[in-house]
């Protein structure tokens, strides 16, 4: 029961990491980056090739991970979104999805479509406490994400530029009338999204140590799930979302049924939306003329 | 010399010529205005001077500088601050943390500074310094639209329709204000609905309609002239 509600939260982790990508990218930018699952998936070949091919040690090759995937998430922005940045959304969530199928089949070209099998990175034991495991990756995902959660929290409440992030995300105009550039505010939270997705994308190939294209996929798509059922455009929504969504998966797994435990997360998401549309953090913003 | 010249301006929105060549100036310390009615060209006209909107041709120039071409967020540094129709103040943050982003490219050591200078001027922005801006009453997001613009050290401070939605008293509190700020030497390019008040604050006036400048002249002479009268003041 006990450990249970600790992978859960573990995976819940995981999803909160990448959920907070999804909700700052759409907080900023008002677009869903459909693409953003992809961008773990990079993360996780990047570790996965550092380590296994180079030799690298785990530190390293995980901000090799970061730096490659936040290089990517800007060139995708200036490449895909910028120029569509007056296009209707569904333009930009057509070329998103396209962005997605785009690194999907990269990554299906370079690494083909065989399962790689990822190497451990944690090399601690697990922590045993009477007949109750916590596996050491369970506990480094907890202990990542809650560090994450922190220093965004400052990052976005204490410093100029985090400050400067919040006022773009709800006036655009009225920042640049401060003179905040808002071209490089969305950059830079696009940076931040997509270093983010490659600390989820080590994690989550640490924990379920098979890596494929397509191994972003479902992972993004719950995460997603879990910033939309925290309030999409809420930090703390997101990780709420996460953590609630992953432990809710778990648990349906452990006492319902494997195969329905992707059904019963997406029937929560519906229930969740029907009763409180704006999800359980989400602000109900009410525009004043 | 003028401060700020603003020469044969042409501005579309898509097909629509909204502005069509409007030339102004307004000179240093000097209140100037520009009233009309809604759809004139009030609101475009400031947003193009701040760079908001592009002009298809026409000069703005500010202290001999052109500004045409430049991006919105650099303009501020060339010392224009625009606090623009319906405040657009950020409601999320702290009204401590908008006056900080109207310092955004201002010296951060003069932030403290200047914050205790807007708290002068506005002594009801202090005592709720730490507040949601979201939550203040209309006056006070007026308040703090005008603090925030001035945190910038603007050599010309433009104001868009500040008494919109204002009770009278609020009113008459805001343009006390600028009658202050003028006092203080801040140039203002102010545009207004209420003609009658933004004409009694201000030096000079520019009457538009329908993108052009109809009539222009000092403020008691616009306030008297017959037909800005009938049309913008009640007869």
């Amino acid at each position: 029961m006990l450990s249970y509600f600790i992978n859960g939260i573990s995976l819940g982790s995981v999803y909160a990491i990448i959920a907070l990508g999804y909700t700052m990218v759409y907080g900023i930018a008002k677009m869903l980056n459909f693409a953003h699952g992809d961008v773990i998936m990079i993360g996780g070949y990047m570790a996965f090739c550092s380590t296994a091919y180079l030799g690298w040690p785990a530190i390293p090759s995980v901000l090799f991970a970061i730096l490659v995937c936040t290089v990517l998430g800007v060139i995708i922005e200036k490449l895909a979104y910028k120029p569509l940045r007056d296009a209707s959304s569904l333009a930009v969530l057509i070329t998103a999805i396209g962005v997605s199928y785009f690194l999907q089949n990269a990554a299906l070209l370079i690494w083909s479509s065989n399962p790689k099998a990822f190497p451990n990175m944690v090399k601690f034991p697990n922590l045993v406490i009477g007949d109750i495991q916590i596996s050491s990756v369970a506990i480094v995902t907890i202990i990542a994400c809650i560090i994450i959660m922190i220093v965004l929290t400052l990052f976005t409440t204490k410093t100029k530029m985090g400050k400067a992030m919040r006022a773009v995300s709800e006036d655009k105009g009225a920042a640049q009338l401060m003179g905040i550039n808002v071209n490089a505010t969305i950059s830079m939270t696009f940076a931040i999204g997509s270093g983010l997705a490659a600390i989820a994308g080590v994690l989550l190939c640490s924990a379920y140590p098979t890596l494929m294209p397509t191994t972003g996929a479902m992972p993004g798509i719950k995460a997603f799930t879990a910033a939309v059922f925290g309030g999409i455009g809420s930090i703390p929504g997101a990780m709420l979302g996460g953590i609630l969504l992953g432990i809710i998966e778990i648990f349906a797994k452990a006492y319902i049924s494997t195969q329905l435990s992707d059904a019963i997360v997406f029937a929560v998401l519906i229930i969740v939306l029907i009763v409180k549309p704006t999800g359980l953090l989400g602000k109900k913003i009410s525009e004043k003329v | 010399m003028a401060l700020l010249k603003v020469e044969d301006l042409h501005v579309y929105y898509g097909s629509i010529h909204a502005i069509k060549g409007i030339s102004f100036e307004v000179n240093e310390g000097e209140v100037v205005t520009l009233i009309g009615a809604n759809g004139a060209g009030k609101s475009s006209t400031l947003n193009t001077v701040a760079g908001l909107l592009k002009p298809k041709s026409g000069s703005v120039i500010l202290n001999d500088k052109s500004l045409v071409g430049i991006p919105a967020h650099k303009i501020v540094n060339e010392g224009m601050a625009l606090c623009p129709e319906g405040r657009r103040i950020f409601q999320q943050l702290s009204v401590r943390e908008n006056l900080e982003m109207g310092a955004y490219t201002s010296d951060v050591s003069r932030l403290e500074e200047d914050i205790d200078k807007v708290y002068t001027l506005f002594p009801r922005l202090k005592e709720r310094y730490k507040q949601i801006a979201g939550t203040l009453s209309g006056g006070e997001q007026q308040m703090l639209a005008i603090g925030r613009a001035l945190m910038s050290h603007p050599k010309i401070l433009m104001l868009d329709e500040p008494s919109m939605g204002l009770a009278p008293i609020l009113v008459s509190q805001i343009f006390d204000i600028i009658n202050r700020l003028h006092e203080q030497g801040t140039t203002i390019l102010l545009v207004e609905q209420n003609a009658k008040m933004a004409l009694s604050v201000a030096n000079r006036g520019y009457v538009l309609e329908t993108g052009r400048i109809v009539t222009t002249g000092t403020g008691k002479e616009l306030l008297h002239n017959d037909s800005v009268r009938k049309a913008y003041l009640g007869g």
